[in-house]
């Protein structure tokens, strides 16, 4: 018992400690292949550093809604990502929420940082909720859709199971799971307003997003939204892992040894994901925000076109 | 032996003496419309009787008690009026109950407010006893008098401010589609009774229909519960009238009438027709998947905040339909543990929404006494002017979109769950539509998120947008406990789904033959559909996780970090503008998803005048946004019926030698026909 709670435990700390890291890999990679010098890999912990030790600059007219919004988008992230196998399935707390209930996790976490867009009564907040929501509104079906063909699979919701499904060899290569990867890369760019759906490093406001939603934030309210985004980020990237790459992930009742080499290979997922995400980013252009739709509505229409996959055939 | 025969039918006889009282304070309530506490008087009565309803429904429902039945001797001579109270009846008179007591407690507060009291107080209870009727109705007869009393009551109420100019239009409506929906009813237990015409529940229940038959009747009572429930296409009156009565009113028609509907469905399709037919389920799964997207959709672009709600009942509507399309598909297929989930999520869903469409219709009415206006481009920041009623319309909105560990998350992951079942049905059509009709049920979740984003956002928070928004006050203590008292409700059931779950058992297994095993004995009280390496939830545990890490988030930062808080002027990039109207509204928050969606389901056009350079006149934008069913279903037969009486108009003024010929003519056809008629 007291073990399996220090497995949890390290989890939660773990992805806490690393999520900047990956932020800062992704984006110093794409400062390099943009032939610039980049900031330095561990900038993010020191943003976040800088900006906990500022005061809080509050609008006039901001709400409590406002100010509690940062820990509840905070607390949601970290749950969900507490929740997703890292380099052990089958923790402690792993029944509590399945698959389902992690993407309505993070969609509470949306739905508080969309209302916080408003709360000051701004034009860019404004324009950042109303198309996160339109964004939103198509990525997460398609997300659902790619959970209904995963768990159709393995004959379950719960990520434990459906990782330990993936890493034997009952699997195979079906194509219902080549298009939900597919799918599930292009959800997880435009969740994590990432390119070509939102550009992380622009402050031009017409384009963006998310940064237009959270433009009235500051200090530890701001580190802490930056820190649910890296966190978001790192929930996906897990995701991802542990569904597609399941190699090596331990039992959280397995040895010490098991743990700790699911640990470092959990690590290099992380890493390799990160130049992928970095090599993408600087191959493609930003959309216009109208063409996101079509964007997305092809990751709806993969997912479920996996899922009719799997309803016409049990060896698709 | 008399004392025994009471006590077994108890809580019937306890309901209809209740309902007996409503019908009476409809006679008090005429009496003492002139008392300035009459309005106080008649609620609370009404209160105490809804009370009593749900007491009765609830004891029946926990004792797990045999079906309880009396025949009174009313109605019809040789048929008498059959009332029965079974786990489903118990089920559903909760579920009103439980809405109809909090709209009694926000109306003692509320209807101080109105103006045209002796058109609301009378039918109030009316529509209470008549609500309550139809569930405890065991015969055809009973049942369709208690249909059309719910009916007729219910169009008295939405009348109630009959003279702005939408409610006649929205009232008129109303009792056109009521009127074809009782017909479709009527018509429908007409086949049901078949040849011998028994109109009992028992004497229904012993004689299936034939096949061909049954069918019919699947259709009659989709065009008869389903217009009264919302189901696209028949759900043009339902966002026409909820929002023009007074909110308390419109609570309970969005909240609870929709729910009698879909009793009424569940009564004849689950019970009184015998074993159903797999593809019934496919035309109700899909019937249901297309309404909950279509709803959610229209709801989306409302910028008449009761409006926004009724539309989004229609939704809801859709969810709860395809469920109860999933128990009849599983349940012709022979897989009862999975027509018991699905048929769980159904009443689970139906539960939940009488709780939170309540709560939020009682919203609308605060913030409707409190500025005026339901218009939400009025609105705005009264977060600030009206912090309880704000913090509770937010549980609503947090529980409407499934958030968790709300409880509007608890039944839509249920029924996500039976959608996780149906690559075990057989039928091709089937297999091919479900995933569809799954996609459709995501795609609806997400949107009502944006839906009550923007209803939230756009009504309680930035700034207000008009002089009456910026000066509203708080409403009255009534109003604010009957809201207090459903957002906690929202949240107790969404951590604690599995008393709900299996409160309902007896309900399903008494529809589909099966139940879902008993949660409350799982430890840590989780819900577990099937079997725990399959899926398992855990609100409690969700909830407590989010408030013990925001708590350590917030002390370690206060601690370690810094604590220092400043007021400023809004940032906003610089170019923070001084007048509200420069914050997204109604309309602009939706207008990416409009244009998303807009060509498809809207046809939505705008319209932009942009006046010449030098000219100074204003710029002017307009949507023009139209119903595409409306037009394609509405229009013909509109058209059609006035074409018609265009034309037979000339039959008026016609000589007597003309009437005579004509008597005589069709006299002579009908005499031939006879002739002719094959024996």
């Amino acid at each position: 018992m007291i073990r399996d709670l220090f497995v949890q435990g390290a989890q939660m700390l773990l992805v806490l400690a690393v999520a900047p890291l990956v932020t800062g890999l992704a984006r110093s990679l794409k400062a390099r292949l943009l032939r610039r010098q980049g900031p330095p890999l561990l900038q993010p912990y020191r943003d976040l550093v800088r900006l906990l030790r500022k005061e809080a600059t509050l609008a006039h007219n901001a709400s409590w809604l406002f100010r509690a919004t940062p820990y509840l988008v905070f607390s949601a992230t970290w749950i969900a990502a507490a929740l997703v196998p890292t380099f052990a399935a089958g923790m402690i707390f792993s029944w509590s929420a399945d698959l389902i209930a992690i993407v309505a996790l993070l969609g509470g976490a949306r739905f508080f940082l969309a209302l916080a867009g408003m709360d000051v009564g701004t034009a860019f907040g404004g324009i950042g909720t109303s198309r996160e929501v339109m964004i939103a509104s198509l990525a997460e079906p398609a997300l659902i859709m790619i959970v209904f063909t995963v768990a159709l699979i393995a004959g379950s919701t719960q990520l434990s199971t459906i990782t330990t499904f993936m890493a034997s060899p009952d699997v195979g290569l079906r194509v219902s799971l080549g298009l939900a990867l597919i799918a599930l890369i292009m959800v997880a760019l435009a969740e994590n307003a990432r390119m070509p759906i939102d550009n992380p490093a622009t402050h031009l406001e017409l384009t963006m997003v998310h940064e237009a939603m959270v433009l009235e934030y500051s200090g530890r309210h701001l580190a802490l939204i930056e820190l649910a985004a890296s966190l978001k980020l790192i929930v996906y990237m897990s995701l991802i892992a542990c569904v597609f790459l399941p190699w090596g992930v331990a039992s959280a009742t397995g040895d010490r040894n098991a743990l700790l080499l699911g640990a470092a290979l959990y690590l290099g997922k992380l890493v390799a994901c990160s130049i992928a995400l970095g090599i993408f980013e600087v191959t493609i252009a930003k959309l216009r925000v109208f063409r996101a739709p079509d964007f997305i509505g092809a990751a709806l229409m993969l997912g479920l076109l996996a899922t009719l996959l799997r309803f016409v055939s049990e060896g698709l | 032996m008399a004392s025994f025969e009471f006590a077994s039918v108890m809580s019937l006889t306890a309901s209809l003496a209740s309902i007996a009282v409503l019908f009476s304070l409809c006679v008090l309530a005429l009496a003492a419309l002139r008392l300035k506490a009459a309005s106080a008087l008649i609620y609370l009565s009404c209160f105490v009787a809804s009370a009593a309803l749900l007491v009765s429904g609830a004891t029946h429902l926990f004792r797990g008690s045999a079906p309880e039945a009396l025949t009174l001797a009313l109605g019809l001579p040789w048929l008498g009026a059959h009332f029965r109270l079974d786990a489903l009846s118990s089920v559903f008179l909760v579920i009103l109950n439980l809405g109809s007591a909090s709209a009694c407690v926000f109306a003692v507060g509320y209807g101080r407010h109105e103006h045209a009291r002796g058109r609301v107080l009378p039918f109030f209870p009316v529509f209470l006893a008549a609500m309550n009727l139809v569930v405890l109705a065991a015969d055809a007869f009973t049942f369709l008098v208690s249909w059309e009393f719910m009916s007729l009551s219910s169009w008295a109420l939405v009348m109630a401010h009959h003279r702005e100019p939408e409610n006649a239009h929205a009232g008129y409506v109303y009792i056109l589609m009521a009127s074809l929906g009782t017909v479709a009813l009527l018509l429908a237990f007409g086949v049901l009774a078949g040849a011998t015409g028994a109109y009992d529940f028992a004497s229904i229940r012993a004689t299936p229909p034939a096949p061909l038959a049954a069918a019919l009747v699947l259709a009659l009572v989709l065009v008869g519960a389903g217009s009264k429930a919302g189901l696209a296409p028949l759900h043009v009156w339902l966002p026409l009238a909820h929002p023009a009565a007074p909110s308390h009113v419109s609570a309970l028609m969005s909240g609870v009438m929709t729910k009698v509907a879909v009793y009424g469905f569940i009564r004849v399709m689950f019970d009184l027709i015998g074993a159903p037919q797999w593809w019934w389920g496919l035309v109700v799964l899909v019937a249901g998947g297309l309404t909950a997207v279509l709803g959610v959709l229209f709801a989306l672009i409302q910028t008449d905040l009761k409006r926004v709600l009724a539309y989004s009942t229609i939704e809801n509507i859709g969810f709860i339909f395809v469920g109860l399309g999933l128990a009849l598909a599983f349940e012709a297929n022979g897989l009862p543990a999975a027509a018991a989930l699905a048929f769980t999520a159904a009443l689970f869903h139906a539960f939940n929404h009488t709780l939170f469409k309540s709560l939020l219709f009682f919203g609308s009415g605060a913030v409707l006494n409190a500025t005026g206006s339901r218009d939400m481009e009025k609105q705005g920041g009264l977060i600030h002017r009206m912090p309880v009623t704000a913090f509770a319309f937010l549980v609503g909105c947090a529980a409407i979109s499934a958030l968790p560990p709300l409880n509007g998350f608890a039944s839509e992951w249920l029924t996500l769950q039976a959608i996780l079942w149906s690559p075990q049905l057989e039928e091709w059509p089937l297999k091919i539509l479900t995933p569809g009709v799954g996609g459709l049920l995501a795609l609806s979740a997400a949107l009502a998120g944006a839906c009550f984003v923007r209803a939230f956002g756009v009504v309680f928070l930035g700034r207000p947008r008009s002089r009456e928004a910026a000066e509203a006050r708080e409403v009255d203590p009534w109003s604010l406990a009957a809201m207090g008292a459903l957002a906690a409700m929202c949240l107790i059931v969404g951590l604690l789904p599995g008393f709900v779950i299996d409160a309902l058992a007896p309900a399903t297994q008494a529809a589909v033959g099966a139940q879902m095993s008993a949660q409350a004995e799982i430890p840590w009280l989780s819900i577990v559909p099937i079997a725990e390496s399959r899926s398992s939830y855990n609100g409690l545990l969700v909830f407590a996780f989010i408030v013990s890490s925001m708590t350590i988030a917030a002390l370690t930062i206060h601690w370690l970090a810094s604590r220092a808080l400043r007021r400023t002027p809004a940032w906003d990039c610089g170019f923070p503008d001084a007048n509200p109207i420069t914050q997204y509204g109604a309309g602009s928050v939706a207008q990416p998803i409009r244009r998303v969606f807009g060509d498809f389901v809207f046809r939505a056009v705008e319209h932009v005048e942009m006046p010449p350079p030098g000219s100074t006149a204003p710029a002017r934008f307009r949507v023009e946004v139209r119903d595409r069913l409306w037009d394609a279903l509405y229009k013909p037969i509109s058209g059609f019926i006035s074409y018609a009486s265009e034309k037979l108009n000339y039959l008026q003024f016609l000589t007597i030698r003309s009437y005579l010929s004509f008597v005589f003519a069709s006299l002579v056809i009908l005499l031939l026909a006879l002739a002719l008629w094959p024996q």
